[in-house]
Order: structure tokens, then C-alpha cells, then sequence
């Protein structure tokens, strides 16, 4: 199956990056995607790679990430995505996590591994 | 008043009577036709143009029965009116095809829903209506009235006492419809015993028995395999415990039989359990004997359950739970469609399942453009059940949130079923779970059918659940309220998208809508990890031992 690679880049209004410096959810190859997150100086903005097999949902992938730009007022980040055919929800609920597993702080996350 | 009529008030008796009397050469000892004698009693006892009743479900089925139904000489017997729960064995629809029968009345068709359309397009077969279960029974004591039944069990002895045991389902209301209106009733069973280990059915209301070549068919629809379960569902799963289950301290319940409500059911144990719920809901079901809700009877959450149906491989976990089960005295399940329908209409507080499609005005329906499958008995559990008159809190406090209650009933206080649809908003292939129009409307056109088949209307469905949130849509002050409520779940479907901001920020702050956040639910521990169950085995373990899951299920 040819993969496709889609390249995306949002501002959102008020930008606040990420607590941690990378965090990484979920597995491609037995999953169905997986986030890498990275914190990175982009002046605010917010860039995502997306690699997938599915044609025709450009336009979903990009309402799907606007979103999670915006509520979360997301900045200076960079964003892998691998998608192995996974619905919108799942890409919306995968980078949901992700995020709120950045966002915890670094010593709390140690304590719960 | 003049001219005297002499009226005849026991024809049916009498017409009964002669047939019997054809085929008497045929019984061997007591009621016992031999297998191979099946098609020539069928063709005795069955006139042209009878009303058929061909028991079987979504579960048992009285296969054998209709096997030889096909094999009548449709030179003999035509015409038939077939009324029946399923239409789910090949031979079911054959016997439209031989033009052994011509009308159809029924409730259900899972595999056969497509060649069913082709039949009624093609005018091969007449079809009376699609009912809901208690909705056809009902009709067996009215206008449907079988003239003869074509029944199944596990065993009889040679007078006739049936033993259907665990898979009861629906044959006491068939059987009571047809004898006791003069009609025939004809049983096949896996075994002809000397003594039956307890009569379900008594002797003298079945006049044949058969011990068929091979057991009776039954599917095991109910099992669910938490090896398959999302983390999407685990999500949907908490979404519901936490916003509705804990919000409404709901204590009576059908849930659906797909992997949402299994989620849910493997959630009571572990999240549940954390949320303080144990005792505040959960406590009285009705529904199959769901391996998945092992872990949470066993953990004590569950006061009762009341079963349609058996469910292959749970027969001795039931037995050794008879606090939890309806157990006979021989110490089987005794299950029975009827009864359960009619406590899933009402006695539950809530009903909670999947759907295929919901509208923009929140009418469901799982019918697609080409197959004609029913609803068996959701629409029942599904519905508010307008001539209840008990309450409990949790249906009190539906009714007061009601948004168009004083519009209805003025400031009479009134309570409200809890009708709940878990919804992905986008289903595999990423067809869109929310629509325009549903594939129901193009089915009522494709097939010529009086009205679009809708499993639940809109004014029935108080909750939509999606990985978005749920929408607490009978909240709504009207339709418009309804539809934005709708949209502001329905994610990334042509329909989500048209979500106004600000609209949904307001429905927000009204509590109509909630999402993860809103209910404060972390949305990292939505995974797997937290079922109580996360394959078949672990089942098994939880059951000690007791549940002995079907070859196709068992993968250790």
C-alpha cells in the first residue's frame, strides 16, 4: 500500500507549549497509530507530518488537528503522526492522549513508571 | 327476528380433529413420530393457506422442522402464511421459493436480511409487517393465531412433555397461542427420554414429537470477545458509567449485545468499582447470560437477571448462581422471551446499545439500503413505555429534565425511560455514523415497505453517546436545541462538521452537552488495561472454572 505524507502547520491564538520535551503514544504496527509529540522552537506555530495509507481524508486530518491546536492552545511543537488506517476518532482520541500525557509534569509520570 | 341459523361454534375443533385422524397410522408409541414419517405428517396435518408459526430465534432453532416444511409437496400444501420470530436458516426462505408458502409476518433476519429484499422485490413472497417480539406475540393471541407450530426443545418423553430447559425462549407463548385456539403442535427434540428432567411445556398442549437426526441449531450470538474491545470503547464505556450509570444511579437495565456494553460491563469491576458505584446501579438486568458481565456478578454487583435466551457455554456458571439466574428445579436456566420483553419494556430504567445510523434528528436505525433485518426486540426495550405508572429515581429525574414535559403533560409530574445509543462517528471504512437521511428511507423504496424500518424514533432516545461526548438530547426545549445537541457529537461526520462554536459552547454550559473533560474523566486511562476481562481465559478464570466457552472462542 503507498503511503502518503501530509503536511500541516497551525497557530493557535494564545500558544503555550508542552510541559515535556517528547512523548510518544501508541504502535503502528499492531495499532492503529501512534503520536510522537516534540517540543521545538517554531515561533508558536505548531507542524505535523502526517504518514498514511487512506486517500481522501485531507480535509478530516487537518479539522482534526485545528481542533486539538486550538483547545489546547498548542505552540511550538512538532508533530509525527504514523497512521495505520485509523478512523478520525481514533486519530482525535490518540492525540488527546498524547497531549495529556505531555502536559503532565516530568517527576509525576516518573512516579507512576 | 324470524329465520333461525344453526350455528356450528367448534369447527376449528372438529376441522383439527379430522386432521389428526389422517395421520394417525403415523404414530408409533404415545405422541412419537419417527424422523423419517416428518414430511408425510407435515402434509397431513397442514392445510393450504394456514397460518405456519416456525419456531427458532436469534438463537435455537427448529431446523429439522423446516427442512421438511421445504420437502412438502407443494401440490398438497400452499399457500402458507409463515408468522415467526426469524427469518434466519436458508430453509426459511426456501420454502417461499418452492411456493410452499406465500406471506410472511415477522420480527427478525440476521444472515438471510438480503435475500429476503430480492424475495419481496421480486414478489416471491408477500410481506405482512416487520414487528418487534412482544409486538408478534401479541398478534399470536389476536389475528395471527398459528393453526400449526413447528416447536423445538432439548427433550420429551413419548406423552409429550417438552424439556427446553436453558434455551426455553419463545416456545411457551407459541405453543399457548396455537393449542389453545384447537391448533396443532409439533415438536422436534434432540432426544426422546423415558422421564424429562422437568416439563416446560405439558404433554397434552403438544400432539407429535420428534427425535431429529441431528441436535437443534442455536448460535452464540451474546458472546463477546474482550480480546476485540477498543480503546475507543473503553472510553465510550467510561463516558457512560461516569455521565449516565453514576449520574442517574440507574438500577434497572437491558444492555445491547455489542462490544460498547461489553465494555461497560467489564468496566463495572475496575472503574466502576473506583467512581463509589458499586450498589448504586447495576443491580437488576435483563439480558442473556453475557460472559462479559462475569466479573462484575462476581464482584457483587449484580442483584438479578432475567434471561430471553440461553447462551452456549454459560449452562453450569448458571447453575451454580442461582441468587443471580432464574434456575429450575432440575437446576437449568429457565429462560423465556416473552417475560423478558416484557420486563425489558417495563420494568428497566434504561436501554442501552449500538446503532448503524443515526439522523440529524436523532432517529436510528441499524436497516441498510439492501437488507430487510428487523430489530427482534430492541424498539421494546428501547422506548418509553407510556403505560408505566411505578417509579424509581432514576426514571424521576429523566422526566425532569424533559425539556418539553410541560408542553406534554402541563406541570404533571411524569418519569422518563433512559434510551441511550453508543455511537462511533465513524464506523469501519469510515462511513459516517451520522446522516442526512438514513439508509432506511432508500430501503422503504427499494423494497416497497409501508414505512422507513426505524429501530429508534427520536422522541424515545434521551442519550447519544460518541468519542466526542454525550449529548443529553431529551434536555432539549424543541427540535432545533435537539438537532445542534446532535451535531455538536457527531465529530467529524458532513454533519458534525455543521456545528456552530458558540452554539455548542451554550449546550455546553447548559449540560445538554459533556465531553470527556466536562465530566472529568482522564482521558489517558482510556485503554484496554482497565478491563476486568481482556480475553475469553481470563473469563474462564473469573468463572473458576465454570464457564466453558464454544470451540470457536476458546484460542489458548
Amino acid at each position: 500500500m503507498a503511503l502518503k505524507e501530509l503536511n500541516f502547520e497551525f497557530k493557535a491564538a494564545t500558544p503555550k507549549t508542552i510541559k515535556k520535551e517528547w512523548a510518544h503514544l501508541g504502535v503502528v504496527g499492531s495499532g492503529d497509530m501512534e503520536v510522537l509529540l516534540e517540543k521545538r522552537r517554531l515561533n508558536g506555530a505548531v507542524k505535523v507530518k502526517v504518514v498514511t495509507p487512506v486517500t481522501g481524508f485531507e480535509k478530516v486530518w487537518e479539522l482534526v488537528l485545528a481542533k486539538v491546536v486550538k483547545d489546547n492552545n498548542l505552540g511550538d511543537v512538532y508533530m509525527e503522526i504514523n497512521d495505520n488506517n485509523a478512523t478520525p476518532i481514533v486519530a482525535s482520541m490518540r492525540l488527546r492522549q498524547a497531549l495529556a500525557e505531555a502536559s503532565k509534569p516530568e517527576r509525576e509520570v516518573e512516579e507512576n513508571a | 327476528m324470524g329465520t333461525e341459523i344453526t350455528k356450528v361454534w367448534d369447527s376449528l375443533k372438529r376441522d383439527t380433529q379430522e386432521r389428526l385422524n389422517k395421520v394417525k397410522h403415523l404414530v408409533k408409541e404415545g405422541k412419537v413420530v419417527a424422523a423419517e414419517d416428518t414430511v408425510a405428517l407435515l402434509e397431513g396435518v397442514i392445510k393450504p393457506g394456514d397460518k405456519v408459526n416456525l419456531e427458532g430465534n436469534n438463537q435455537k432453532q427448529a431446523d429439522f422442522l423446516a427442512e421438511c416444511l421445504c420437502k412438502v409437496d407443494s401440490n398438497k400444501v400452499h399457500d402458507l402464511h409463515m408468522v415467526q420470530s426469524v427469518l434466519a436458516l436458508k430453509s426459511h426462505l426456501d420454502v417461499f421459493e418452492k411456493g410452499i408458502a406465500k406471506k410472511l409476518d415477522y420480527s427478525f433476519s440476521g444472515p438471510q436480511a438480503g435475500r429476503l429484499a430480492e424475495f419481496v422485490r421480486d414478489g416471491k413472497l408477500e410481506l405482512g409487517a416487520i414487528h418487534t417480539y412482544l409486538e408478534l406475540f401479541g398478534r399470536y393471541y389476536a389475528d395471527l393465531i398459528p393453526r400449526v407450530a413447528l416447536v423445538v426443545g432439548f427433550e420429551a418423553d413419548k406423552e409429550g412433555n417438552l424439556y427446553t430447559g436453558f434455551n426455553t425462549e419463545d416456545t411457551p407463548v407459541i405453543v399457548e397461542a396455537t393449542k389453545f385456539k384447537q391448533g396443532i403442535v409439533i415438536a422436534q427434540v434432540n432426544k426422546i427420554v423415558d422421564k424429562v428432567p422437568r416439563v416446560d411445556i405439558p404433554g397434552d398442549w403438544v400432539d407429535f414429537v420428534i427425535e431429529s437426526p441431528k441436535p437443534f441449531y442455536i448460535e452464540p450470538l451474546f458472546t463477546r470477545d474482550p480480546a476485540l474491545i477498543t480503546d475507543t470503547q473503553v472510553l465510550m464505556a467510561m463516558m457512560a458509567i461516569k455521565g449516565i450509570y453514576g449520574e442517574y444511579e440507574v438500577q434497572s437495565m437491558n444492555h445491547g449485545i455489542g462490544f460498547f456494553t461489553a465494555a461497560i460491563e467489564l468496566l463495572l469491576p475496575t472503574y466502576g468499582e473506583e467512581l463509589g458505584l458499586k450498589g448504586k446501579t447495576c443491580s437488576y438486568f435483563c439480558l442473556n447470560p453475557h460472559p462479559t458481565l462475569i466479573p462484575a456478578i462476581e464482584k457483587g454487583w449484580v442483584k438479578s437477571i432475567h434471561c430471553f435466551g440461553g447462551e452456549l457455554g454459560m449452562e453450569e456458571y448458571v447453575k451454580a448462581r442461582s441468587d443471580i439466574f432464574f434456575v429450575g428445579p432440575d437446576g437449568s436456566l429457565r429462560s423465556n422471551r416473552a417475560y423478558c420483553q416484557a420486563a425489558g419494556h417495563y420494568a428497566m430504567d434504561m436501554f442501552i446499545g449500538g446503532t448503524l445510523q443515526i439522523d440529524k434528528y436523532g432517529n436510528s436505525s441499524t436497516a441498510t439500503a439492501n437488507r430487510i433485518a428487523g430489530f427482534g426486540g430492541a424498539p421494546n426495550m428501547g422506548c418509553d413505555a407510556k403505560g408505566r405508572r411505578h417509579s424509581s429515581e432514576a426514571w424521576l429525574k429523566c422526566g425532569e429534565e424533559y425539556g418539553i414535559q410541560g408542553d406534554l403533560v402541563g406541570k404533571m409530574p411524569r418519569g422518563k425511560k433512559l434510551v441511550v445509543q453508543m455511537q462511533e462517528t465513524f464506523k469501519e471504512k469510515l462511513e459516517p455514523a451520522f446522516v442526512e437521511e438514513l439508509d432506511a428511507e432508500q430501503l422503504q423504496k427499494n423494497a416497497g415497505l409501508d414505512l422507513p424500518p426505524v429501530m429508534i424514533y427520536s422522541d424515545d432516545l434521551t442519550h447519544i453517546i460518541t468519542e466526542e461526548g454525550i449529548a443529553y438530547i431529551h434536555k432539549c426545549a424543541d427540535m432545533k436545541e435537539k438537532m445542534a445537541a446532535i451535531r455538536a457529537v457527531a465529530g467529524y461526520t458532513k454533519i458534525g462538521l455543521q456545528a456552530d462554536e458558540q452554539e455548542t459552547k451554550v449546550l455546553r454550559q447548559k449540560g445538554i452537552v459533556k465531553t470527556p473533560a466536562d465530566l472529568e474523566i482522564d482521558i489517558t486511562r482510556a485503554n484496554r488495561s482497565l478491563l476486568a476481562a481482556k480475553n475469553i481465559k481470563e473469563l474462564v478464570e473469573w468463572s473458576g472454572g465454570l464457564y466453558s466457552p464454544p470451540a470457536k472462542f476458546r484460542n489458548w
